[in-house]
């Protein structure tokens, strides 16, 4: 009866650790993108992802944790990401990323 | 310089940005028992004027928001000096704070501490020095 039985915070505690380790390797991968990439696009999407794997750790500690605090973190480095990432496009389209003047 | 077509920046960097100075104002008041503070609202406040900067260039957005950010760092300096120095009136060490509960309308019981104040003076010192720093580096071409 009880061997059965499955318990759900084991399953909730393999599932965290086996999703941590995924996104470790994953953002192992993507640094040797940012780090090798042939042209510069493909580190502007390498670093993206990486800051969308960051937001994905963060989000797992806190389910490890079981913690509400870290939810402005998730938001925090997403809001961040974002403005890199439109500096970045801008600086790979234009040259520049503040002009002086839009006509 | 490439003519290029960010209608959807443009049109997006006015939503976000208010949404940004939001968030800013909530992280300021959630700190000191919460993940926050002046240093991040700071920070994001930053983010958002930066956003304006981007999307809309030097020159409309100094319009929209005609702000000398080296002022900003006096203020802020002043103000969080002022709140350690203030605590001398009361026969307090440097830097004493102190709390207490007050009861608003609308809001209910609150906690109003005094290291809100130092908070504001940092928000507004990492306001000041983040877009001198950031507008002095777009400026030196040309």
């Amino acid at each position: 009866m009880n061997g059965l039985e499955i318990d759900f915070k084991d399953i909730i505690q393999i599932v965290t650790v086996i999703c941590l380790a995924t996104i470790t390797v994953s953002i192992g991968l993507l640094l040797y993108r940012v780090i090798k990439g042939p042209t510069n696009p493909d580190r502007a999407v390498a670093l993206d992802a990486i800051g969308i794997n960051l937001m994905a750790l963060a989000g797992l500690t806190a389910i490890m944790l079981v913690t509400t605090r870290l939810n402005d973190v998730v938001l925090l480095i997403g809001i961040l990401l974002f403005i890199g990432t439109i500096a970045l496009a801008k600086y790979l389209e234009k040259g520049v990323i503040i002009d002086r003047d839009m006509d | 310089m490439v003519k290029s077509n960010d209608l959807i920046l443009r049109t997006m960097t006015v939503l976000i940005a208010f949404i940004l100075f939001g968030f800013a104002v909530y992280l300021l008041l959630a700190g000191h028992n919460a993940p926050g503070g002046g240093f991040i609202g700071g920070l994001m406040t930053a983010a958002a004027i930066l956003l304006m900067y981007m999307a809309y260039g030097t020159t409309t957005a100094n319009k929209i928001l005609p702000i000398n950010y080296r002022i900003l760092i006096t203020v802020g300096l002043i103000i969080a000096v002022g709140t350690g120095v203030g605590s001398f009136i009361f026969g307090q060490p440097f830097m004493s704070q102190t709390f207490d509960y007050y009861h608003f309308p609308l809001f209910g019981e609150l906690e109003l501490a005094t290291a809100l104040i130092f908070d504001l003076g940092v928000y507004l010192t990492v306001i000041g020095v983040t877009m001198t720093i950031v507008l002095t580096i777009s400026n030196d071409r040309e």
